[in-house]
């Protein structure tokens, strides 16, 4: 096995747990977490790839991964203060009971 | 491949699977930090140290802490009485279990194809800011802007009921 193709498969495996997690927790912080994981899978693959592409001293992949984790960053900053205002509105972060539109 | 990427990837699986199967979650937040220092430590064996030191700052330094504050912040802390998993866990995890195989499958399949063994880049922090305020200056002036705004947004998201309130 290429170094490469590890690094891809265990991204692949991080993606997968942070969508299994995204999709059957039910307390939206834990939620908000797997997106994280993804995303972080998302990254480890862009470094790998420019670790292991045909021109690592353009930095591409790295610059594309660090504007990434700057992104991901905003986007959990967003979340938890939207997890944090319906908390108070509905007095729950459990998904299942988060059912109406209507406050 | 080197014991050290077998070992860093089993850190890291292993934090963040127990992070999305513990019913605290309290403890989910704590374990998830590993799996975020073991991605860092992923980066910096892939010669990344800029994006690695840059993961450890941003996820364990400041994600981290925001998960444990959202988490105490909505009495997230006490063990739930009723089942932590949603009504249609089977589904999910057959979603995500098929998006694991048509992933590796395809990893896999182009294994034949993919390059070996690399000499290490030779990669200084001066090349990576010269890299970002020349050719990547447009990017980064957005990403300030988002940075800055997304900063706003989630104060302005995370105060306006208690305003209401008074």
């Amino acid at each position: 096995m290429t170094p490469l193709a590890g690094y891809l498969l265990i991204a692949a495996l991080i993606f997968s747990i942070g969508l299994a997690g995204a999709l059957t927790r039910r307390n939206a912080i834990l939620v908000l977490i797997g997106i994280e994981l993804m995303l972080n899978a998302a990254n480890l693959n862009l470094i790998a790839f420019w670790r292991y592409g045909p021109h690592p001293e353009l930095l591409t992949g790295m610059i594309f991964a660090i504007f990434s984790i700057a992104v991901a960053a905003a986007e959990a900053a967003v979340g938890l203060g939207l997890v944090i205002h319906i908390h108070r509105h509905a007095h729950t972060t459990d998904l299942d009971q988060m059912n109406r539109m209507k406050g | 491949m080197s014991y050290l990427f077998y070992l860093l990837a089993a850190l890291t699986v292993a934090g963040a699977l127990a992070a999305l199967m513990l019913k605290n979650t309290v403890h989910c937040a704590l374990v998830l930090t590993v799996a975020f220092a073991g991605l860092a430590m992923l980066f910096l064996n892939l010669d990344a140290q800029f994006a690695g030191i840059a993961q450890l700052l941003v996820y364990v330094g400041a994600v981290a802490i925001l998960v444990v504050i959202a988490i105490l912040l909505t009495k997230g802390s006490e063990t739930s009485k009723d089942e932590v998993f949603s009504r249609s866990w089977l589904v999910g995890l057959v979603i995500a279990a098929a998006v694991f195989a048509v992933l590796s499958w395809a990893v896999i399949g182009s294994i034949r194809v993919l390059p070996h063994e690399m000499a290490v880049p030779d990669v200084t922090v001066v090349q990576i800011g010269d890299a970002l305020v020349d050719r990547y200056v447009l990017p980064l002036e957005i990403v300030a802007v988002l940075l800055t705004a997304a900063m706003i947004g989630a104060v302005i998201v995370a105060r306006h009921e208690k305003e209401e309130k008074r």
